[in-house]
């Protein structure tokens, strides 16, 4: 679906945030991209995106450049526009008839759970639901790829859970591919085939861990065998 | 009971000083020609009403025709700048001089350029370059106020332009919009008393020079009439606009929330 190879991007103020880096997400896959604060995962997902060009290597895409589906780590809405009318911005941008896009905006807002609050605004939602409808945006366009970064960091844990196990369905469901930023090693064991550990100055990846089956709760043995695992890794690159 | 003292106690207190003064101009026999009593002033605003009125007339349209080329002109100019980083860095110093120069001193010069005979396209001129400032600075800050993740969405899904400014920008402008909207209100109509004030007599019939011609006459209760319907026209500018305000960001601007 998506390769990075041998990319490299430095910023503005002459930081090297990433070096080398290069991975590959096939079709179908739901991959993290594990690291620290500041390690470049959020640049490497804009570069995904193409939100940013890299300095030094590629960005390819199988087949072209597929719909792609963004979830910031804010919910990013427009104040001023009902929920109905945030969740259906891409079909706007894309000139979709109105009576196209309402119906498509407001299936969305139905498979997040949020059937019945069309005409509510971001204000009067609480920051789970404000989440819910920026992936119902992320959605509208029905993506063959969609990028999250750090979508539930800033949520409470049982909001976080919950939300966690709604991407889960969606990915079972859609046959998207996921690439999914994170700083947690419970959400990726749980929620990822893979993950990818990053380290920064500069980012870069240093371990590419594929997760067995098994793994259905968060408390399930597998999922706290793959939890060591990642950390392992982390630890062991950080220390290097 | 809250809402209706907060109503009435303005009202009470304005009775109360308006009592006080009535009575102390008949008490100490002040003479009508340097303060005249209340009562004095209504008379001659009634006396004047037709004239007033007209006086008025012709105040308003030339402030509400500034303001609606200052409100125009300043979002244009604001657009432009949103899109051209250059034609910012060019342009903003001119409009800032144009900002800190007193109108008063350019006054005489357009009034020369424009012709008397045009007198009220001059003191159209005038007075929008008074109100025109604060619409831009106010329009500017908005449209670069735009979230940068929103924006980068919109990119994402291969918005234009003019999508994006449509889209995210000129809805995140619009609160910095409506409050230099409000500032540029009043200052519409002090510009276009003040222009009055410049272009003098014979030609202008504005409520300024309703209060020049009445202070030469020494009919000071006129003059007072036509100070209290310039404060009041300026106090409606300001209600008006800060309904405008009201009824477009009640639903979702924090300003407009925290009034409910």
């Amino acid at each position: 679906m998506i390769a990075l190879s041998g990319v490299a991007k430095r910023f503005a103020n002459g930081t090297q945030a990433l070096k080398n880096l290069s991975f590959d997400v096939a079709a179908g896959e739901f991959v993290s991209l594990l690291g620290p604060s500041g390690c470049g995962k959020s640049t490497a997902l804009r570069l995904a995106a193409g939100l940013l060009t890299p300095d030094a290597g590629k960005v390819l895409y199988a087949g072209g450049k597929p719909e792609i589906g963004f979830v910031f780590q804010e919910p990013t809405l427009m104040p001023w526009a009902d929920t109905l009318t945030n969740a259906r911005l891409p079909l706007d941008l894309k000139y979709i008839p109105r009576r196209e896009a309402n119906d498509r905006a407001a299936a969305a807002l139905a498979r997040v759970g949020l059937a019945g609050f069309e005409r509510a605004y971001p204000r009067e939602l609480s920051g789970g639901m404000k989440m819910r409808v920026s992936i119902a945006r992320a959605l509208v366009a029905r993506p063959q790829l969609l990028l999250l970064d750090e979508p539930f960091a800033a949520l409470d844990e049982i909001t976080r859970n919950a939300l966690g196990d709604d991407l889960l369905k969606l990915w079972c469901e859609d046959g998207l591919t996921i690439l999914f930023v994170t700083h947690s090693v419970g959400e990726s064991s749980y929620l990822s085939r893979r993950v990818l550990v990053m380290t920064p100055r500069p980012g870069h990846i240093v371990s590419d861990i594929a997760l067995p089956f098994g793994r259905d709760s968060r408390l399930a043995p597998a999922t706290i065998e793959a939890q060591r695992v990642i950390s392992d890794a982390l630890n062991t690159a950080m220390a290097a | 009971m809250k809402r209706l003292m907060d109503i009435l106690l303005p009202f009470a207190v304005a009775a109360l000083l308006l009592g006080i003064w009535e009575w102390a101009v008949a008490h100490w026999q002040v003479p009508p020609y340097v303060l005249p009593a209340p009562s004095a002033i209504a008379r001659a605003f009634a006396d004047n009403f037709s004239s007033l009125i007209d006086a008025l007339a012709s105040t308003l349209t030339v402030t509400l025709e500034a303001f609606a080329a200052a409100t125009i002109l300043g979002v244009v100019t604001a657009i432009g700048f949103s899109q051209s980083r250059v034609l910012e860095r060019t342009l903003y110093p001119y409009a800032v001089i144009l900002q800190v120069t007193p109108v008063v001193a350019i006054a005489p010069l357009i009034l020369i350029w424009v012709g008397f005979e045009r007198i009220n396209l001059a003191l159209v001129i005038i007075a929008t370059l008074v109100a025109f400032f604060p619409i831009l600075a106010g329009a500017t800050l908005g449209l670069k106020s735009a979230d940068f993740n929103l924006m980068d969405l919109t990119r994402l899904h291969g918005a234009s332009r003019a999508q994006s400014l449509w889209r995210i920008r000129l809805p995140t402008a619009l609160p910095y919009l409506l409050s230099g909207m409000k500032t540029a209100g009043g200052l519409a109509l002090i510009g276009a008393v003040v222009a009055e004030f410049v272009a003098g007599s014979g030609t202008a019939t504005g409520l300024a020079w309703r209060i020049v011609e009445s202070g030469n006459r020494l009919e000071i209760a006129t003059l007072f009439a036509a100070l209290a319907l310039l404060a009041f026209t300026g106090v409606m500018i300001f209600a008006a606009l800060s309904l405008l305000e009201w009824a477009l960001l009640r639903r979702w601007h924090e300003s407009a929330l925290s009034q409910s």
